[in-house]
Parts: C-alpha cells; sequence; structure tokens
C-alpha cells in the first residue's frame, strides 16, 4: 500500500543562482538569494514561509536561512540525508508537510561552495567524525577513496554483466553536453566535445574518463513547495508533485553496496520508482522528458532501467536510438544536467523539471510535456518524483 | 582550532583560488647569451645548443635558444627583493593568512614545468601568474596544514605560450608549535614516507583489523544461525542474535569487479592502484586491493588468490593476487 499524497504539493517557485567554480561568497550568501529567487518567481515574501527542508551535508541551517532571508514562524524544518540522495527527498520531506497541514509553504534549498570549498573529488579522508567513519574505513586503506572509484567499480561490472559499452557512456554525456552548449547558465555553455576528445580524457577511475565525470560547483538552487489552493493564485502556473517516493534498500551502504549477491543494480530506485508510479496512476509511457541524476554518465542508464522505460542491459540501446534528444523518446537533462550545467546536488534538476512542465526550458522539447520524472542521486538510499501540470 | 574556527578560516583561504599573482609582465631583460651562460654553468649544463653560437647556427634549429628550464629565471626580481622586500601581491597576501592562523610552516613540494615554445636570442619572456589551487587541510609527516599551488603561464613577445610552471607549497603549523598549544612535548621534526589512510577503529570493527594486523582475514559469524557477515555488525540480520564468532577466511576467491584509480594521486598509495570486490569461497564478498597483474589482464569471473602484507611501515592489508589456474568458467 503506498501513501497516496498525490497532487496534495504543488511547486510554485523555483530559482537557481549563478553557477561557477569560484563564487567568492558563503554557502549561506548562495543558500538565501537561491530561496529569494524561488519566491521571486512565485510572487510570495519570505513572511510566507513557514517550513524548510535541506540536506544533511548542508551547512546552512534552516534558521540562518530563515534569518537572513527574513522568515518569521516556522513550523516545520527537516532535513534529508545521504549526500545527492537528498535531492528529491527534499520534495518528499516539502510535500508531506503540505498534504498533512503541517506547514502551507516550504521552501527546498541546496547551497554548496562544491569546487572552491570543500571538493567531493578528494575523497572521504581520514578525518572525518561522523558515525559512518567505519563504514569509509573498509575501503579507505586501500585507496577506494573518491565517488568516482564508487562508481567505477559498479559500472565495470554493469558494463560486464550486461555488454553495454563505452558507446553508450559517451551518448549520455553527449547529449547532456549538446543540452548544455545551447544554455547560457550552463558552466560548459557554448562548449561541446566529439567522440575523439571525448575519447582523450584522462582517465579518472576505470572506466570512468573526465567527461563521464560530473563537475564541481559553487551554486545554489531553490524550490518552494504549497498546497494547491495557494499555488492557483499565484504568479506561475503550478506544477503538482503526482507522486514522490524514496527507499532504501536491503543492504545498503552510502556508495559501497558491494556485499550485495549482485550489485550491478540500483534496487532502491526500483522500488521508489514502483511506489511514485502506483502514488501517481501514472506508468513509464506517461512520461514526457526527465531530469536524472548524472554524477557519472552510466547512473543515468542504470535509472531508465530502474524507471522501467527499458529492460535490464536495455539502456545502452535505448539512448543510442537517439531517446535522449531534443526530439528523442525521453528528452533528458535538457539543462545540461550536472555533467555540464552544474552540480547543485541535484536540486537544480529538480528546477529544470519545474521549467519543462511548465514549457519554459532553454531546451524545450517541441512536444507538451505534461509530465517529468526528476531523481536523486544512486548508489544511496534515493528516489524520485513525478511533476505534472497543476490541474 | 575549532571546528568554526577552521570553517572561518578556510572561507577567508579558499577566497584565494584563481587569484592573480601578477599580470603579464615582460622581464627586464631580452633572452641573451650571458644570462644563459651563467645559469648553464651554475646548473652544469653543458649542451652547446645554448652556449656555442656556431655549434647552434649548423644545427636543425639555425641559432641558440634558451634553455627551456631555464624560462622562470628571465622574470626573477633579483637583489632589489632580498634589501627591501616583496611587494605586495595575492601570494604575499595568502602567505601572510597563513601566518596569521599558525601556518607558518613552509616547504616547497614540487615544481612542475612543462614547454611549448623554443626561444632565442633577443626574444623577451612574460610572465603571468595565479594562485591556482589550494588543497583541503591534510595531515602531513610534517604537521597539519594545506597545499597551495601557483601557476606561472610564460610567454613570448607575441604572447605565444612558452611554457608554464606550477609550483607547490605546504604551508603547515609547525610541531613545536602545536605541541605548545597542545601543552605537550615536542616531537620529532622528521619527514617520513606517507602511509595509507587508516580505518578507525571502534567496538564493532577493531577485532577484525587488529586480527588482520596479524596476517589474517577473519569473516564474523552468528552464533545462533552461523551465517556469514561482513563487513561485522553487531547483530545478525537473520536471527538477530548478538553472539558471534568468527572464522579464518582461505582468501581463495572469484573477482566480483574491479576499478584502477588514476585521478586524484594520494600520497601513500602505490601505482598502479587497483581495487576490486571479491567472492570469497566462505561466500561473502570483501573489497581489497588486486596486486601482482596490470590492469589489462584482469578479468570479471577470474580466480584470485588473497595474502595478508604490509603494504607501508604502518599497514597491514590482504592483497590479491591472480590465483595460478586463470580465469574461471
Ligand atoms: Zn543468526
Amino acid at each position: 500500500m503506498v501513501a497516496n499524497i498525490k497532487d496534495k504539493a504543488v511547486i510554485c517557485g523555483i530559482g537557481n543562482t549563478e553557477f561557477s567554480k569560484n563564487s567568492g561568497v558563503s554557502e549561506l550568501n548562495l543558500a538565501v538569494r537561491a530561496c529569494k529567487a524561488a519566491l521571486d518567481d512565485a510572487g510570495l515574501s519570505p513572511a510566507d514561509v513557514d517550513g524548510m527542508v535541506t540536506f544533511t551535508m548542508d551547512t546552512s541551517d534552516e534558521i540562518e536561512v530563515a534569518r537572513a532571508l527574513g522568515v518569521g514562524e516556522m513550523t516545520f524544518y527537516g532535513r534529508a540525508h545521504y549526500g545527492g540522495g537528498a535531492a528529491t527527498a527534499t520534495l518528499h520531506q516539502a510535500a508531506m508537510a503540505v498534504a498533512t497541514g503541517m506547514a502551507e509553504t516550504v521552501l527546498c534549498y541546496r547551497a554548496l561552495n562544491g569546487r572552491s570549498g570543500h571538493r567531493f573529488s578528494s575523497g572521504v579522508s581520514g578525518t572525518i567524525t561522523t558515525a559512518d567513519a567505519i563504514h569509509w574505513g573498509w575501503y579507505t586503506p586501500y585507496g577506494l577513496l573518491t565517488p568516482a572509484s564508487w562508481v567505477g567499480m559498479f559500472t565495470q561490472r554493469w558494463m560486464h554483466l550486461t555488454g553495454v559499452t563505452k558507446d553508450a557512456l559517451y551518448e549520455v554525456a553527449k547529449a547532456t553536453r549538446d543540452y548544455a552548449a545551447n544554455n547560457p547558465a550552463a558552466f560548459f555553455h557554448g562548449q561541446t566535445f566529439d567522440r575523439a576528445e571525448y575519447d582523450a580524457q584522462r582517465m579518472i577511475s576505470t572506466p570512468l574518463q573526465l567527461f563521464d565525470c560530473c563537475q564541481e560547483s559553487d551554486g545554489g538552487s531553490a524550490v518552494l513547495v504549497t498546497t494547491p489552493e495557494r499555488a492557483r493564485d499565484l504568479r506561475q502556473s503550478g506544477v503538482a508533485i503526482r507522486g514522490v517516493a524514496q527507499c532504501a534498500a536491503r543492504d545498503q551502504e552510502q556508495m559501497t553496496s558491494f556485499y550485495r549477491q549482485e550489485f550491478a543494480g540500483i534496487p532502491e530506485m526500483e522500488r521508489a520508482a514502483r511506489d511514485a508510479y502506483a502514488m501517481s496512476g501514472l506508468g513509464p509511457e506517461d512520461i514526457d522528458a526527465a531530469v536524472i541524476y548524472d554524477a557519472f554518465s552510466s547512473i543515468v542508464l542504470w535509472q531508465l532501467e530502474a524507471w522501467d522505460f527499458c529492460g535490464f542491459g536495455e539502456s545502452g540501446d535505448f539512448v543510442q536510438d537517439g531517446a535522449l534528444r531534443p526530439g528523442g523518446r525521453l528528452p533528458v537533462n535538457t539543462h545540461g544536467g550536472q555533467l555540464s550545467e552544474a552540480y547543485i546536488h541535484g536540486v537544480n534538476g529538480i528546477v529544470e523539471a519545474v521549467r519543462l512542465v511548465r514549457g519554459t526550458s532553454v531546451n524545450q522539447p517541441a512536444k507538451t510535456v505534461e509530465h517529468a520524472l526528476v531523481t536523486s542521486g544512486v548508489g544511496i538510499p534515493t528516489g524520485g518524483a513525478l511533476l505534472g501540470k497543476q490541474d | 582550532m575549532n571546528d568554526e574556527q577552521q570553517q572561518a578560516f578556510e572561507q577567508c583561504l579558499y577566497r584565494f583560488v584563481g587569484r592573480q599573482v601578477c599580470a603579464r609582465t615582460a622581464a627586464k631583460d631580452a633572452v641573451n647569451e650571458a644570462m644563459i651562460r651563467h645559469w648553464a654553468e651554475t646548473v652544469g649544463d653543458a649542451n652547446p645548443a645554448y652556449t656555442d653560437a656556431q655549434w647552434a647556427a649548423r644545427s636543425a634549429r639555425g641559432r641558440i635558444i634558451a634553455p627551456p628550464a631555464m624560462m622562470y629565471s628571465w622574470n626573477q626580481e633579483g637583489f632589489p627583493v632580498v634589501a627591501q622586500g616583496r611587494a605586495p601581491d595575492a601570494q604575499t597576501e595568502l602567505v601572510d593568512l597563513f601566518n596569521e592562523n599558525g601556518f607558518t610552516g613552509v616547504l616547497g613540494t614540487n615544481v612542475k614545468q612543462e614547454y611549448y615554445k623554443e626561444i632565442g636570442l633577443g626574444e623577451r619572456v612574460h610572465l603571468e601568474m595565479v594562485i591556482d589551487n589550494i588543497s583541503e587541510q591534510k595531515a602531513t609527516a610534517r604537521g597539519i596544514g594545506y597545499f597551495f599551488e601557483t601557476l606561472a603561464s610564460f610567454s613570448d613577445q607575441h604572447g605565444d605560450l612558452i611554457g608554464t610552471q606550477r609550483f607547490r607549497v605546504l604551508k603547515f603549523i609547525p610541531p613545536e608549535t602545536a605541541a605548545a598549544a597542545d601543552g605537550g612535548g615536542a616531537e620529532q621534526d622528521t619527514l617520513q614516507t606517507p602511509t595509507r589512510i587508516a580505518a578507525p577503529r571502534g567496538h564493532d570493527n577493531s577485532w577484525w583489523w587488529e586480527a588482520c594486523d596479524q596476517g589474517q582475514v577473519l569473516i564474523q559469524r552468528c552464533r545462533n544461525c552461523q551465517t556469514l557477515r561482513h563487513p561485522p555488525r553487531p547483530m545478525c540480520g537473520e536471527c538477530q542474535s548478538l553472539d558471534w564468532d568468527s572464522i579464518e577466511s582461505c582468501l581463495e576467491g572469484e573477482l566480483l569487479s574491479f576499478t584502477e584509480l588514476h585521478h586524484p594521486r594520494i600520497p601513500g598509495y602505490p601505482l598502479p592502484l587497483i581495487c576490486g570486490v571479491i567472492r570469497l569461497r566462505e561466500g561473502v564478498n570483501l573489497v581489497a586491493n588486486i596486486v601482482g597483474a596490470e590492469e589489462q589482464a584482469l578479468a570479471i569471473g577470474m580466480r584470485v588468490q588473497g595474502k595478508v602484507e604490509q603494504v607501508d611501515e604502518k599497514t597491514m592489508l590482504p592483497q590479491f593476487y591472480p590465483a595460478e589456474n586463470g580465469v574461471e568458467k
């Protein structure tokens, strides 16, 4: 039985800061500006906000954001755990709060100096003091320290089992870059690449080369969630949360679930997909476009399979048939993704999914987008959301 | 420095990334025979391409060229800096920030030059320099500190790139300062070879690492239902028993996946660095290094054999080698 909060919460505002490699400002500054942009987009003021959700990894406390922004009384604040797995989990929490009346208008935000501050590519170090230090200790002595190395390990086995080749990884990276080339807000605006250039990039952790890996960026993104009643009176047409789900599956670790009998898969996303489809009454055939979390090119392929756009091992053919492209079956990451727009931990992806449903993406597909999928990071507890035009 | 102080410091620190140390500036002297000769004598480089005009005229180049490794010297400030100090720039500001926060130690750790174009007599070298990157805080053998790297770009009078030079510096809290701050005795300031990042040891895992230190890989076993589990945890997920013992693994297994780590390089880890997931014959998976073979010689499904080996001064780890019999069906 899936809890049903279909259409009980609506996204009414979105906002991004500029994306860069060196913001020169604090993460709190980025968070506040992204939130203000989302409020402006909706035509609401900080006084209208009574709830907030961000990532456990975010350094800007809700009350700091509230004080800087001028928010009054907040009756709901929560945090979502597990890195990029928290992206749509922020919507999950906001939608639950709004649907139950615990809050009326909730800001979801994420802001980071991911390039000029702490860089994920530098790996987990011996100085981490969190409760999962012991967990990372099973990998640090061997040098398995970085996101690329963990995902490389999964990718190598998945490619072995499915026969999918680098051709498919290239197509994911290339389609995404081509979208970014046309997006003035993207870091790689105006810069595309060809196969020879892709192949010539340095190896990061086999089989992942540089263009298979997302950027590290400075920036912030925010999404404003409110009730359907309130959303109807606002500046933008509402984007309803039709279905939202998350899952931590059996034998789950953060990024290193290598102890499952078969680890070339993302059972947590399969479960979240089933639940989100069940809640929304939609199926993969109803989804017109998607923003699929792309910290690495290969993880987009697994998610296409988990969300049932194709079967296990078929995602290579699916993308090589042009499915991700503007006129394809499922235009994906039309903002340029985290590979080529910016890495804002997936929340810039929620912003883009809202634009796709509104019809305002810089790379808006020619067909009407009734429903868009947006997902969170994988290899960790994860999830996704199905968005549609508010009735 | 507590966490908050460190955060505040790093906020200021990382603002230096990307800052220009000097705009493109011409060297005081054009490339000339006298300075080349002094440089070649000092470093003991007798290559006639640099100093023998007649030889050079007959060579494929047809002219004397400046030693590429000398490119940094054309723009050196010289004696006024010794006498009067250096004019403030982004790098001196950065060093001041480090010093004010106790990172008074300094160690130049590497220089990397790349060459793109040769230059001859009469040409003029131009220098531009930026602070290219600053590392996260590192625990080094010298002490806690940060590496920063400047990137100097050398170009000729046409603006064509001659070469680049990356200079990496460690700014650290010297042990005597750290010890004084801790109220402890001064430690010996000896440079040690970096070792691997050790696993933190707690209630649930220290027994495993202690056995590893003694050369054994153990697998935790539920005493109630005999289910094996790795990595160790306090309760059996099958029967919820808290009672456990362990068995020793034979370290025979099948390679389920592997990845070779190329970037970033991490001090203390050998090259090539390959990690794999091994299905041990006992039935549980283990992550460990794969050694004794190039990556190209590895295949998923291959049989591997492990040994616990000392991999550096402080670390014992299971290391897996391709098994004699090769690939398993
Ligand atoms: Zn048991």
